[in-house]
């Protein structure tokens, strides 16, 4: 052995590889293998039992067969709205919540901080129960509470309606994350030094001029990471449509998404069959959905974004 | 020097948009838990009101704790979470300590495949990862959850763990290296005590979304011997629909473990996100 020329160059450090293998394991394993493995799915499709190669014949079906297409476009603009939803409500008001929460000398703030985050760690059968019962016109919690503030004529069975039952389960996502953005803005206001804020406030900048043009500028990356965290997790939903709305995304698929398309193609429901092929084709355009925006957001947002170093 | 920052009726809007936004936030719990304890009529009768000496019925809970196997569904959840947890947390950290601490070929490339999972959800792998339990017989085992699980939580344990390990002082390693220390030892007894709080942070992200999955437990066990406590709550409410006690009982049992928790690991968990891990 020692005469090798191996031993003559460093010897290897087994501990690195020791240490690394079991995560890189795991995770290639249970999590890169299968990714790669539904890539490959999508290409085939099984004739008689046997699974034949068949390029991107079972693309060219979900985009342009209509018996899939009609469901495929659906699903992917419901999808976008949900994610508009998120950008235009959850976000901006969790970036206010977050900018009053970092009001120094406010008190209780520990207490609004703890509450406003409990939707969080709800699970979404949680939410969706929760969330239809209220609304349901057979108990009344929802029109009694309009009741109250004269506005009962506005009430209508939202999850029941096609027109609104997207956005309602939009705005109770919203209701359920809003404790993410409202903290990672949070972290993001407390981490600005206390000299920029006063040397503002020497310069006769306070209140909501400092707001817009001091701290929101250095929030910007937060806001960044908040919008790209956002647009994967909505392209990646499926649990709070299924509780709610079961597999069906009922009124007449007006709420169904990528995710519950995608469960509904690959394990069937009712009359129609599942189908693996098709099924992984369209987790493959989630995929590709996905890879798109983190891409976009890693090369053309992020590397333009200005941070500041204190 | 802050009286520019505070002015009273700035601090009153304050608390009250921050008041308006907490009662929007607990509202709908509070209306669960609270007409879990009525009965029937009651629930219909007067939503809003909390239960009373007539009123107070515990019929929904005795329902659910005869007709579900909610104590097994428990057990369940337990199981997988915690034993996704300690793997997740153990190779976490073995792996963040190897890429932050040694140089070697590769260290970067390694970083960012490890990084990968954190964009990509490990959901879009699902039909291949059900083709493989079932080919390596692990469908309705916890196993299966757990094995996915624990490579959901890697990347991002990977991430922030590393984050903090670059922060161990290099001259702490060196003394425990010139004391004849193994490397093991100094990962094990040297820098997992000093990254405490930050194991602390990536556990409380990584028990979340594990415990109040439904996806993966829908797909790789739902049997009755594995069903997690998210699933069960799923299928019973799908069952007792009518059944407005009960649904209501199973809603209030299905919070109130993970809000004990949460209030546990509260100041924790904000900690964590405060102190610049996740930024």
């Amino acid at each position: 052995m020692a005469a090798t020329p191996i031993s003559t160059k460093r010897p290897i450090r087994w501990h690195i590889l020791v240490l690394l293998a079991p995560a890189v394991l795991v995770y290639t394993a249970v999590m890169i293998i299968p990714l790669f493995g539904t890539l490959q799915l999508s290409l085939f499709r099984s004739v008689e039992r046997v699974q034949t190669f068949v390029g991107f014949d079972n693309f060219r079906t979900l985009f342009g067969d209509p018996r899939w297409s009609v469901n495929f476009w659906n699903a992917l603009w419901n999808n976008t709205w949900f994610f508009i939803i998120h950008m235009l409500v959850q976000n901006p008001i969790g970036i206010l919540l977050a900018a009053l929460l970092s009001s120094p000398k406010l008190r209780f703030s520990a207490f609004y901080r703890t509450a406003i985050f409990i939707p969080t760690i709800l699970s979404f059968v949680i939410v969706g129960f929760v969330w239809k019962l209220i609304l349901s016109p057979i108990w009344g919690v929802a029109p009694n509470l309009l009741d109250l503030v004269g506005l009962k004529s506005l009430f209508a069975p939202w999850l029941g309606k096609e027109e609104y039952a997207l956005t309602t389960l939009g705005l109770i996502s919203v209701w359920q994350f809003i404790g993410i953005p409202m903290m990672l803005i949070y972290a993001a206001l407390l981490s600005i030094p206390d000299e920029v804020l006063e040397a503002a406030e020497m310069d006769g900048i306070t209140g909501a001029a400092q707001f817009w043009k001091i701290k929101l500028p250095l929030i910007l990356p937060s806001i960044g990471i908040i919008s790209i965290l956002t647009f994967v997790g909505n392209f990646n939903a499926f649990d709070l449509i299924y509780s709610a709305q079961g597999a069906l995304a009922g009124p007449n698929f007006s709420t169904d998404i990528l995710g519950t398309f995608l469960y509904r193609t690959f394990f069937g429901f009712q009359l129609q069959l599942g189908d693996p092929n098709m099924g992984a084709a369209i987790a493959s355009m989630m995929f590709f959905i996905i890879l798109t925006g983190v891409c976009i957001y890693l090369f053309a947002i992020q590397t333009r974004l200005r941070r500041y170093q204190f | 020097m802050n009286t520019a920052r505070s002015s009273l009726p700035r601090t009153a809007a304050a608390h009250a948009i921050l008041l308006a936004y907490t009662v929007i936030a607990l509202f709908p719990v509070m209306v669960i838990i609270i007409n879990s304890f009525k009965s029937r009529n009651a629930i219909f009768r007067s939503p809003l009101t909390p239960p009373g000496p007539e009123t107070f019925d515990l019929i929904g809970y005795t329902t659910v704790l005869s007709q579900g196997d909610f104590v097994g569904y428990f057990g369940n959840s337990l199981i997988v979470t915690v034993g996704s947890l300690f793997f997740v947390l153990l190779f976490g950290a073995m792996a963040a300590f190897a890429l932050s601490e040694y140089r070697f070929r590769g260290n970067t490339l390694m970083g960012l495949y490890l990084a990968l999972g954190i964009m990509i959800p490990i959901r879009l792998g699902t039909v291949a990862i059900l083709q493989l339990m079932v080919a390596s017989g692990l469908v309705n085992t916890l196993t299966a959850l757990i094995l996915v699980y624990t490579a959901q939580g890697l990347p991002l344990a990977v991430f922030i763990l590393s984050e903090f390990m670059k922060q161990v002082s290099d001259d702490l390693k060196n003394a425990g290296r010139i004391d004849g220390l193994s490397e093991y030892r100094i990962f094990f007894r040297l820098v997992l005590p000093l990254v405490r709080p930050a194991m602390a942070t990536v556990a409380v992200f990584t028990m979340i979304p594990i415990w109040n999955d439904l996806w993966f437990p829908l797909i790789l066990a739902p049997s009755e011997e594995t069903k997690t406590v998210t699933l069960g709550a799923q299928i019973f409410i799908g069952q007792f629909v009518t059944n407005w006690n009960a649904v209501l009982a199973a809603l209030s049992l299905a919070i109130l473990p993970v809000l004990v928790l949460y209030l546990i690991f509260s100041r924790q968990l904000i900690r964590g996100i405060t102190s610049g891990a996740v930024k």
